[in-house]
């Protein structure tokens, strides 16, 4: 990337780029160009798209890439009978979306591709623009079903049973403070993740190549440890990869339990 | 950082983008797939589960089966053990019978031959009177030269062959 001018901005990597000239394009006067991060995402979409398609063969005795398929869907549907029960079962495609889509983005942003010259890998799930409809979309199915099914009765999932009466408006301000802040959390949490990361990732990266211009000595003593900080960090980030989308959809189908039994 | 510098000149997109090709995962993939796939599973635990019932229903069946078996074989056993005895018990009879007669025939014949043993010792005794008369007749006579009548003779003899 910034290899050549000899160093590396860690930022540069979220930086969000028209493509194929599209830079005008408008829809009711909004820009909707499509930018490198569209382009990760159609990407994790085909590939998802792909990897589910591969594992719909329907034979009675899977291959091993249709047990793969399976198991991810067994994953999310346990996930959600757990948390929910019988009734999350409707959830399973949504959840199941939501879980793929974060873990494919999340896994893409850590593939090595830019050893190819003027490929640059993107992570959207770096953006808070991005995880933020995500998170915006779960609280919106939480309100809608809430409300859907208990009315005007929602509003009792901020008064917790037991609550004595004269605490009863400070602890409502309290909760529902509390339920209106997930949304944000939600997104927040994924994003800094996945950003911080990418920039730690870049900085000690940054550390390899000064340290391997400024001679033997720094090569040995700041290039080489960073190197295999690097490594362990990725490995590490791979983990974080999956434990942020695990995070996301457990989350959302908390959330979505809150709504759909109160307390 | 590239994500609030270029907010502004990019949320629209990047919110537009997102809610494209998030929706086209959901749509195509979550709802179009996904419950294929589940569907398939479900297939498959339930093929599962009823092959697993089967296997049950026809171990019981076997079971049952043994059982019945059991019961007949038994039945059959009891039923030999019977006739066994049943012969058994005929035949200790019939025996038995025959034992009886032939003891019966055996007695009576004892009895036949112990009347004619008593028969033929009294004609005998009688003979041996008859002959110790004439013999105490002829005696006296010899001897005193007077004759005795019977009656006194065979009294006389009678009295000697009480201590016989």
């Amino acid at each position: 990337m910034a290899a050549e001018e000899g160093k590396v901005d860690p930022m540069k990597q979220f930086q969000v780029e028209p493509l194929f000239g599209s830079e005008s394009w408008e829809i009711a006067g909004f820009n909707i160009a499509f930018t490198n991060s569209a382009l990760w995402m159609a990407i994790t979409v085909v590939l998802i798209w792909g990897f589910v398609f591969v594992g719909m063969k329907r034979e009675l005795v899977p291959g091993r890439w249709q047990m793969a398929v399976e198991s991810f869907t067994g994953f999310i549907d346990d996930m959600l009978e757990a948390n929910i029960g019988k009734e999350g079962r409707k959830y399973v495609p949504y959840v199941f979306s939501l879980f793929m889509f974060i873990l494919f983005a999340n896994l893409l942003g850590l593939v090595p591709v830019g050893i190819i010259p003027s490929v640059h890998a993107y992570t959207f799930t770096s953006h808070f623009t991005v995880t933020g409809v995500l998170a915006a979309i779960s609280f919106s199915i939480v309100l809608i079903v809430g409300f859907w099914k208990h009315g005007i009765k929602f509003f009792t999932l901020f008064v917790p049973h037991g609550t004595p009466v004269v605490m009863i408006p400070a602890i409502f301000v309290i909760e529902l403070f509390s339920f209106l802040i997930r949304p944000f959390s939600l997104a927040l949490r994924l994003f800094v993740a996945m950003m911080a990361g990418h920039v730690l990732l870049k900085v000690l990266s940054s550390f390899v190549i000064d340290g391997m211009n400024g001679g033997i000595g720094t090569s040995l003593l700041v290039a080489t440890p960073s190197f295999v900080l690097m490594i362990a960090i990725s490995a590490l980030e791979i983990l974080v990869a999956g434990i942020q989308a695990y995070v996301f959809a457990l989350l959302t189908s908390l959330y979505i339990n809150d709504a759909e039994h109160l307390h | 950082m590239p994500q609030i510098a270029q907010l502004l000149d990019t949320w629209s997109s990047q919110v537009f983008w997102t809610l494209v090709f998030f929706g086209i995962t959901f749509f195509l993939i979550g709802r179009g797939m996904v419950p294929k796939v589940m569907e398939t599973v479900g297939l498959r635990d339930k093929q599962i589960s009823d092959d697993l019932a089967g296997a049950q229903a026809a171990r019981d069946a076997a079971d049952e089966q043994e059982e019945a078996w059991r019961e007949r074989e038994n039945a059959n056993r009891a039923q030999a053990q019977a006739l066994i005895a049943e012969a058994k018990a005929k035949a200790a009879a019939a025996s038995e019978k025959k034992l009886a007669a032939a003891q019966k025939r055996l007695d009576t014949k004892l009895e036949k031959a112990e009347a004619e043993i008593d028969a033929a010792r009294t004609n005998a005794m009688a003979e041996i009177e008859d002959v110790a008369l004439e013999a105490t007749q002829d005696i006296v006579s010899r001897l005193a030269g007077t004759k005795i009548d019977k009656r006194s003779a065979r009294s006389a003899v009678k009295k000697a062959l009480a201590n016989v």
